[in-house]
């Protein structure tokens, strides 16, 4: 295909992608940049029976002015970045300094809201993506050897909790999980506690979204692992089998080799989706047991004040979060791609 | 593993059966909870008392005198004019799929005919803007979109989800589109059609499978968004998932919890339908990326 004709085709795709994609990630660093105006004060003279007092008010009609005129706001430089909103290096500072122990210091850490959010992001990551991809494979394992009339209602029920709305999904588990709902009413039975409530203390909030987050995800590593394993050469089983190889080890040494590569892909996605979890806190009304970079960002821009700036520096500080997540797998390709040129 | 040659021992068989009907219970369950209660009265939905109130609908029958009830859905649909939210996301759906598509298609086939360093490139960027958290480009489009009045119109909304789908929507057919020979379309070439003729007359006639499953993918984007569609629209224009949210900041006042129960079965029946009639090409579609990328 020629330049101009790739061009041609390639044309309108890649417009909406600069102009939507790339150009606001661009807004963005601009917008974190910068800091909403301060208040204009005049300093009026007011003279009453005992003499004249200097006063100092806001002049709302000229901040409102400067502020539609230059909504964007005052250049900041990094300040946004280092307030205490964000990475709040002074607390930090400071909270190393008085640190009794590492734990004392990691829970100071905990209380500045960008660390929270880091905290749970990250946890949330790194504790389902291992367990979407076992639980996936475990059910793949399993319908492959199920009777093939329970073969297609299986996938079919697989699908619904990941096709389903996350937010959707999450509100119907939310209400099940209630202390009147029949899974919040089971397990007060079965733990004895008629006062138990997943929502009332963090880590069962964080054990109630990453329970959820499995559940919505592991369909996914399902399918992809049932469609792995049609293509797994019987040739190979059969000589294991004859080599005297057992089920496990037909499994540990035949099986998941020829789905590691389903691993690394479901890894990817699983990674890039997990760490932008959002919908779920919403849903489960966890935001304060648990909050996520995304949730911080989304709670800067609603309400009476929109924090742009606030939620500008956050979004950078994310996006660097996703090249840092994604870098082993870009260097990994560019390997690859270097390779096959040289 | 059908092969009766190579059937294991029976408890291992068993135990299978066991943990996928298991499954199927974790699965399905809350759905067909969900949908079974959202026919009750809240006092029913969250037993306070017994939770086989919710089996025997006995406040339903007090409260209403029956043991079903369309309360919560006459509540959603006309009194909170949830209709409106329905039809809002029929034509935000409608339109970033064909967009989407339409887009998606040409870049595609592009992607997949060139042999170029640059398409390679091109494809890794549109990776890292997959990657991107929704949330980090709305907060980008914002304050532009007060500023020019663009905000809180389905247009705007549409065009930005359609973005936002590329890099998925590229991936997908670009894939399909390496798996028709590339013989078809330089045959025609070859007999003197320009590359768009080629692209008109032999691959749009054969690309439809590849089509409609990416199709779906993007369906799913739209209709499941909530990130977009709530920041980006204005409250008469919104869609059905924002508005459940709204729903829910009245939550605990008596009545309003099964207009969102209800508004909840009515946006997930779409979904059960789409899953009944494409389970095939949403499996196929899924396992593409890993198989062949």
């Amino acid at each position: 295909m020629t330049h101009r004709s790739f061009l041609m085709f390639i044309l309108p795709s890649l417009a909406a992608m600069i102009l939507f994609i790339a150009l606001p990630l661009v807004s963005v660093v601009v917008q974190s940049l910068h800091i909403e105006h301060e208040q204009v004060l005049k300093v009026t003279e007011n003279c009453g029976p005992f003499g004249c007092k200097e006063e100092t008010t806001v002049d709302a009609e000229a901040t409102a002015a400067l502020r539609a005129e230059k909504p964007i706001g005052r250049f900041n430089g990094l300040g946004t970045y280092f307030d205490r909103g964000h990475l709040a290096i002074e607390d930090v500072a400071t909270a190393w300094a008085e640190r009794t122990s590492l734990s004392g210091f990691f829970s100071d850490l905990y209380n500045l809201p960008l660390y929270k959010a880091i905290a749970f992001t990250i946890t949330y990551t790194v504790v389902v993506t291992p367990l979407t991809i076992l639980l996936g494979l475990m059910i793949a394992l399993g319908v492959n050897r199920v009777t093939p009339i329970l073969k297609g209602p299986t996938i079919f029920v697989s699908l619904l909790p990941m096709i389903v709305t996350p937010l959707i999904g999450s509100l119907i588990l939310f209400w099940m999980i209630d202390a009147q709902g029949i899974i919040g009413k089971s397990l007060q039975f079965i733990f004895d506690d008629p006062e138990l409530s997943l929502k009332a203390s963090p880590p069962l909030t964080w054990i109630t979204l990453m329970t959820y987050g499995v559940w919505h995800s592991a369909p996914f590593a399902f399918v992809v692992f049932y469609a792995g394993l049609q293509t797994v050469n019987t040739d190979t089983l059969e000589a294991a089998r004859i080599d005297g190889a057992d089920r496990w080890q037909q499994v540990r040494y035949v099986i998941i080799p020829h789905l590691m590569p389903l691993v690394v892909f479901i890894s990817l996605i699983q990674l890039m989706d997990n760490f932008r979890v959002f919908e779920p806190i919403v849903g489960f009304s966890a935001e304060a047991n648990a909050t996520s970079l995304s949730y911080i960002i989304y709670s800067d821009l609603r309400g009476d004040t929109m924090r742009f700036n606030s939620a500008a520096a956050t979004s950078v500080l994310t996006v660097l979060g996703v090249i840092v997540l994604l870098l082993p797998v870009l260097i990994r390709t560019w390997r690859d791609f270097k390779g096959k040129v040289v | 593993m059908a092969n009766s040659a190579r059937k294991g021992p029976s408890s291992l068989t068993i135990f299978s059966t066991a943990f996928v009907l298991l499954w199927i219970v974790i699965a399905s369950f809350p759905f067909l909870w969900t949908l079974w209660g959202s026919f009750k009265v809240q006092g029913d939905f969250f037993s306070k008392a017994d939770w086989r109130y919710a089996l025997n609908g006995t406040r339903t029958l007090v409260e209403t005198g029956g043991q079903f009830t369309g309360a919560g859905y006459a509540g959603a649909w006309i009194e909170q004019e949830f209709w409106r939210a329905a039809l809002n996301t029929t034509i935000v759906v409608f339109f970033t799929v064909v967009i989407s598509l339409t887009l998606g298609t040409l870049g595609g086939y592009a992607l997949a005919r060139s042999g170029y360093n640059y398409a390679f490139w091109l494809l890794m960027i549109a990776l890292v803007f997959r990657a991107m958290p929704h949330i980090t480009l709305v907060s980008g489009y914002l304050l532009p979109f007060f500023q020019w009045n663009l905000w809180g119109h389905l247009p705007t909304t549409i065009i930005v989800l359609v973005a936002i789908n590329q890099p998925f929507t590229l991936w997908m057919l670009h894939s399909f589109f390496l798996n028709i020979p590339k013989d078809l379309d330089e045959s025609a070439m070859v007999d003197g059609c320009t590359q768009f003729q080629a692209f008109r007359y032999v691959i749009i006639p054969v690309m439809w499978p590849g089509v409609i499953t990416t199709g779906l993918f993007s369906f799913l984007l739209a209709y499941n968004d909530f990130i977009v569609t709530a920041m980006l629209l204005s409250r008469d224009n919104q869609t059905m998932v924002p508005a459940i949210a709204g729903f829910l900041g009245s939550t605990f006042e008596e009545g309003n919890v099964m207009f969102a129960v209800a508004a909840v079965v009515s946006t997930t029946a779409p979904l059960f339908v789409l899953v009944m009639f494409f389970q095939r090409q949403i499996v196929s579609g899924l396992t593409a990326g890993a198989v062949k990328g």
